[in-house]
């Protein structure tokens, strides 16, 4: 390398020396990039990517978390157990069913909300921060606060069905209702989110577009379908794109209120993982799943991506 | 529909439904500043979201039984190490991508792009492994350390960098200055904006960590705010009253930082929504 740069440095020196002392800057500047990189590359090598490496060899290993120095090899045997492990299905099952009903229903929500707070009114920005105050609240805090709302006795929503004549709700304590009560709360907590990022598309679209179609004498709803719509519809694809690789990993929601119950209802992927990890602390096992998890949300980012662009 | 039908239509619908959006959150602060038998008396009726005799009892009791302030403290102290080394470190990493040439660069910019998608749950168990294996656990280093380098913060920053016009920083390269000084002097003071985001970002991500905690902390010295009111639910007897103003009193740093700095977070989050 040395020899190069010296050989380069003799066959410009004819030339002027405005041209040796930018090589030299040149040469610099790359020094200088890769100092600048390196804090940040140190970092994300030893606390990102050295632990998704780790995840795969852990995966063909049985070991205790907290005895590193008796791991056993033991190929394939994780991966053969997960694929006959009835809590691994059920687990992938609620995983799925929570991504497949809280992406278009959030979505859809934001979307609305986004629609009924671009418009000049005079509260509109009390509007927006009353959808958005869930956002910056913490999971913990609103898990917590929903326990209670829940209350099967004396919690909120349950006095105010009653109120309208509506009987008492079990909700988190019903294997029924326990995951389709944390679907709820998800929703509320953070179709305040995508709202923003839709608002920010609609502020995009050309007002001429509007007014040329009412011209035309296009309604309203004519105007949301054949403009908003088609106008949005990279923002579209990028909101359900991100909500659902949001959803995939629910964890927080289910520990905190029901740990995974009422007979396995909330047991969610990254719960189950927890659990296998940290509660039995079957390491091996745990990155398997870990390692199948990740598979999959790369291949739903990636499913999603095929199907909504090809259009 | 005409345009006065509409805008009437639109308020009824916004009326409703921030009535449905702020309802839980109005409960959980109206609740804390009751007496606790108001808070029952209170719950079949509208009643239950209006303030009756306001009173901080709820908080004094509270602080009694658990150190919040403690674990406020804790939580402030490593969130804001976590931003401020996040923002040396992964500015200069997202400037070097965005305006320094060398080899690899488009390569390296690629990755950082990949690394995004990979989830926190799905490395966890080996990261535990190396913060144990450092001898981490139970020190402020494990809470810290591990999150300073985000793709995302560096993914931002590139971008914003990217539209520094290059005629200033040849300006000061002709002048004599180095890249750093070029950094430091030129580029950071016109970047206010993208680092009040990546901050702000930052520090609603992790003044959230849950999961993390857990595991890396086992006892009171280190408890984050966010554990202090999980194990504070659970712990009894139990009084409603309590339990919401343990809530409120965690959520109010965040709606304080976000007063402020609104327009920055909202930024953030459209920003990276629209272009990406």
């Amino acid at each position: 390398m040395n020899g190069t740069m010296q050989g380069e440095a003799m066959a410009s020196a004819p030339r002027s020396h405005k041209m040796l002392s930018l090589r030299k800057r040149k040469r610099q500047e790359a020094i200088m990039g890769y100092s600048f990189l390196l804090p940040a590359g140190l970092l994300i090598t030893l606390f990102l990517i050295l632990p998704f490496g780790l995840a795969f060899v852990f995966g063909f290993t049985r070991f205790n978390l907290l005895r590193p120095d008796q791991i056993e090899f033991r190929g394939l045997e994780n991966y053969l157990f997960l694929f006959t492990d009835p809590l691994f299905y059920r687990s992938l099952y609620n995983t799925l069913y929570f991504t497949a009903i809280v992406v278009p229903v959030q979505c859809g929500l934001a979307l609305m909300l986004a629609l009924l707070v671009n418009q000049k009114l005079r509260l509109t920005n009390l509007f927006r921060i009353a959808y958005f105050s869930p956002v910056i609240t913490s999971m913990t805090v609103i898990a917590i606060l929903w326990i209670y709302l829940y209350n099967p006795n004396d919690g909120l929503i349950n006095s105010f069905l009653h109120a309208l004549g509506i009987p008492k709700q079990p909700f988190l304590r019903s294997p029924d209702q326990a995951m389709n009560s944390i679907i709820l709360m998800s929703v509320w907590q953070a179709a305040g989110y995508q709202m923003m990022i839709f608002l920010a598309g609609l502020q995009g679209i050309p007002k001429e577009l509007y007014e040329a179609a009412s011209m035309d004498g296009a309604n309203r709803f004519q105007q949301l379908r054949y403009i908003t719509i088609p106008s949005l519809y990279n923002v579209i694809v990028f909101v359900l794109t991100i909500t659902t690789i949001q959803a995939v990993k629910l964890f927080t929601q289910p520990y905190i209120m029901t740990n995974g119950g009422p007979e396995n209802t909330t047991r969610t992927l990254a719960l189950f993982i927890y659990q296998q990890g940290f509660q039995f602390r079957n390491a091996g096992y745990a990155s398997a799943i870990s390692v199948v998890f990740f598979i999959i949300v790369v291949l739903l980012s990636f499913l999603l991506r095929k199907l909504l662009r090809d259009r | 529909m005409s345009d006065r039908k509409y805008a009437a239509f639109l308020y009824a619908a916004n009326a409703v439904m921030t009535l449905l959006f702020i309802t839980p959150l109005l409960w959980m602060v109206v609740s804390s500043l009751k007496p606790e038998t108001h808070i029952f008396a209170d719950l079949n009726s509208i009643k239950a979201l209006l303030p009756s005799s306001v009173t901080l009892d709820n908080y004094i009791k509270a602080f009694h039984r658990i150190p919040m302030m403690k674990y406020l403290f804790n939580s402030l102290f490593y969130v804001t190490v976590i931003c401020i080394s996040g923002l040396v470190v992964n500015s200069l990493c997202g400037y070097a991508l965005a305006k320094l040439q060398f080899k690899g660069r488009d390569m390296l910019l690629s990755g950082v792009i990949a690394l995004m998608i990979v989830p926190f749950e799905s490395i966890i168990m080996p990261l535990y492994f190396i913060v144990n294996t450092l001898g981490w656990v139970d020190t402020w280093l494990a809470l810290i350390v591990p999150f300073v380098g985000n793709c995302f913060s560096i993914f931002m920053f590139r971008q914003f960098f990217m539209d520094v016009p290059n005629e200033i920083l040849e300006a000061s390269a002709i002048d004599g200055s180095s890249p750093m000084k070029t950094f430091v002097r030129i580029v950071v003071p016109l970047s206010g904006p993208v680092f009040t985001t990546v901050f702000i970002l930052t520090f609603i991500t992790h003044w959230g960590d849950f999961l993390w905690p857990i595991l890396v902390t086992t006892g009171e010295k280190l408890r984050t705010v966010q554990l202090g009111i999980q194990t504070f639910f659970t712990l009894p007897p139990v009084y409603y009253g309590q339990i919401m103003a343990t809530l409120t009193f965690t959520t109010l740093p965040i709606v304080i930082l976000f007063l402020f700095l609104q327009r920055y977070y909202i930024e953030g989050i459209t920003h990276t929504g629209v272009k990406g």
